[in-house]
């Protein structure tokens, strides 16, 4: 059963369209790869879901609700949490802080929070880091802060924004554990994530995106084999036999990093 | 992660986080010392001079405190206070003067038309990023005491002269002796700080935090960010009335260069910076240092007192943002 559904949901920057007509379902419980090249609009389409953008066309829907035209905390409050690519944590006050903030939706006593918070902060193993200021953190340690302090909202569905992106290379395992046992909790949950090997690995379903549209959508092993996917990422010169044997995968993961 | 499930945490709950300010026993002791000495003033030193400084003091750090809700908690700078000032004395003066109303009740009465107007203003200035809405509520703040100096039914650039009446704790008025006007000042300031105290540690203080860091990641949470600027406003223009009713009452004039300039606004902006931004006691530690400076300018320099004001202001501001952007209240946590 759908979860979230994406239909025909355009996006304009003046002349720039940076979502064309972009329409699929996420089903409840799974995990949705969400990939593309830099600037193929992945990061817009999670803006207009959660109500930053407004589109020029297209509905989203979750469970029952219409979301376009909803504001962010609305669209937050109906069970949509998520991460952002930019980290944007409060810096300026300490982990805990950070989480309790988002806790308080459902648990308006500071004391009550504090005890929840805690428990989001120890399933993300920042636990130790709780009196430490959000600026002071490593960049994995943000990243696994903004998760807790987005799971604290208590969604069902869960957008994150460059999983493994800046992130030091020994910290990718524990990051990727984490989704794991997300998903074993029962969340839905859609990734947006340049590593190919990582989304290829954690997605049950991928949806590609290149220059604002859909050019493939299935499971991460017939996806691979979409023409028009490695033409996305890799130009039309390394599909014509002569620069075929550079179409790797390795290729496919490193023209995709480019920009991260 | 449904809460009550993963790690039981052993201390979870052992006390909210509280600022550095009330965490030990001590800060009690200071602070009963404080009251104490605040209540034994006008008792020790009994002269008129002294006694007035202090009333100021505890105004202007009570208008400091209310500007810092909003702009020290919650990030919105405004530079347009001198409006809910103006509103709360005018109000109450109004009030008085037309209809007789007793002014207690035009203190009262004051607050709901500075809040309405707060919420007025708020609304579609909140719209606006950092320095434009500061520049918008300057705007506002312009216009506002052109129409009161063209209103002639307040007054207009004359101003208006509050009757002069017998002592009374009914008639807000003490002529023989001026303590009651100290108390006055003394519980409005009290008020304040106790609101202040209770915000900081509830999820409106957190809500207001998180929004000044960044409003877009607070409503990633779930904050409804414009609905709770618009409280930050309301609670800070309450006060600001009443500490302008309040004036209103102790000086018995009021006109638009009197209550409703931008360098009142300024004042009150420069004051909390200088103290130390979004601290419990900053705003107070700023006006019981500069207050009286501006008092002791004004002395020694007479008529050209003012712009030496603004000289001594403008070097302690520059002083405060190079060496220490948390105000002076940052310099003894250190
Ligand atoms: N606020 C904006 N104003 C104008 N153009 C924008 C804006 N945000 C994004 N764009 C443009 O829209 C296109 C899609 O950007 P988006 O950030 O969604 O891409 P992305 O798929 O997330 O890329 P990346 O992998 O680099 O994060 C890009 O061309 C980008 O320059
Ligand atoms: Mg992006």
């Amino acid at each position: 059963m759908a979860c979230l559904e994406v239909q025909g949901i355009t996006k304009r920057f003046g002349g720039l369209v940076a979502n064309h007509n972009i329409s699929f379902a996420v089903r409840r419980g799974e995990i949705l790869g969400l990939i593309g090249p830099n600037g193929a609009g992945k990061s817009t389409l999670f803006d207009v879901i959660t109500g930053y953008y407004r589109p020029e066309a297209g509905e989203v829907r979750f469970d029952n609700h219409r979301l376009v035209g909803r504001r962010p905390d609305q669209v937050n409050r109906l069970g949509i949490g998520r991460t952002f690519q930019k980290l944007r944590p409060f810096n300026a006050m300490t982990v805990l802080e950070n989480v309790m903030v988002a806790a308080m939706q459902h648990r308006a006593d500071p004391l009550a929070a504090r005890g929840e918070a805690l428990r989001y902060l120890e399933f993300v193993e920042l636990a130790d880091k709780r009196d430490s200021f959000a600026r002071d953190l490593s960049t994995g340690q943000r990243k696994r802060l903004e998760l807790a302090r987005a799971m604290a909202t208590r969604p069902r569905l869960l957008l994150l924004d460059e999983v493994t992106g800046g992130v030091d290379q020994r910290t990718i395992p524990t990051l990727l554990q984490l989704i794991g046992r997300l998903r074993e909790q029962g969340l839905t949950l859609v990734v947006i994530e340049h590593n190919m090997r990582v989304i290829m690995s954690i997605s049950d379903r991928i949806v590609a995106l290149h220059l604002g549209e859909v050019i493939a959508d299935g499971p991460p092993s017939e996806v691979v084999k979409e023409r028009r996917l490695i033409e996305a990422y890799l130009g039309d010169t390394f599909v014509v036999p002569s620069g075929g044997a550079r179409a790797s995968g390795d290729g496919l993961r490193g023209a995709g990093e480019g920009r991260a | 992660m449904p809460p009550g499930e993963g790690v039981e945490v052993a201390d979870a709950g052992a006390g909210v986080v509280a600022p550095p300010s009330a965490r030990t026993g001590w800060g009690t002791i200071f602070l009963a010392i404080l009251l104490v000495a605040a209540l034994a003033f006008p008792w020790v030193f009994r002269l008129p001079y002294h006694r007035d400084l202090v009333i100021r003091v505890f105004l202007y750090a009570m208008l400091a405190q209310a500007w810092n809700i909003l702009a020290g908690y919650c990030g919105q700078i405004s530079l347009g206070h001198a409006v809910f000032f103006g509103t709360g004395a005018y109000t109450s003066a109004v009030l008085q003067t037309t209809w007789g109303w007793n002014p207690w009740l035009g203190l009262l009465a004051g607050v709901p038309v500075a809040v309405a107007l707060s919420q007025v203003i708020g609304y579609p200035c909140f719209r606006l990023r950092g320095h434009y809405f500061a520049i918008a509520t300057i705007a506002i703040g312009e216009i506002v005491q052109t129409l009161a100096i063209n209103w002639e039914f307040i007054g207009g650039a004359r101003g208006l002269t509050l009757p002069f009446q017998k002592d009374s704790l009914l008639a807000f008025q003490f002529h023989t002796s001026k303590y009651p006007y100290y108390y006055v000042a003394l519980v409005l300031l009290v008020l304040c700080l106790l609101v202040s105290w209770w915000i900081e540690r509830t999820r409106l203080g957190y809500y207001f935090r998180a929004i000044r860091e960044d409003p877009e990641a607070a409503q990633s949470v779930g904050i409804p960010v414009a609905r709770y600027k618009l409280i930050a406003m309301a609670i800070s223009a309450a006060f600001v009335s009443a500490g302008g009713s309040f004036y209103a009452q102790y000086v018995l004039y009021l006109d638009p260069d009197s209550v409703l300039p931008l360098s009142l606004s300024i004042l009150i902006c420069l004051l909390a910076v200088v103290g130390g931004v979004g601290t419990l006691w900053g705003p107070l530690v700023g006006a019981a240092l500069l207050i009286p400076l501006s008092e002791f300018t004004r002395i020694q320099f007479g008529g050209t007192g003012r712009a030496v004001d603004l000289l001594i202001y403008g070097g302690l501001l520059t002083t405060v943002a190079v060496f220490q952007p948390a105000g002076l209240v940052g310099l003894l946590r250190r």
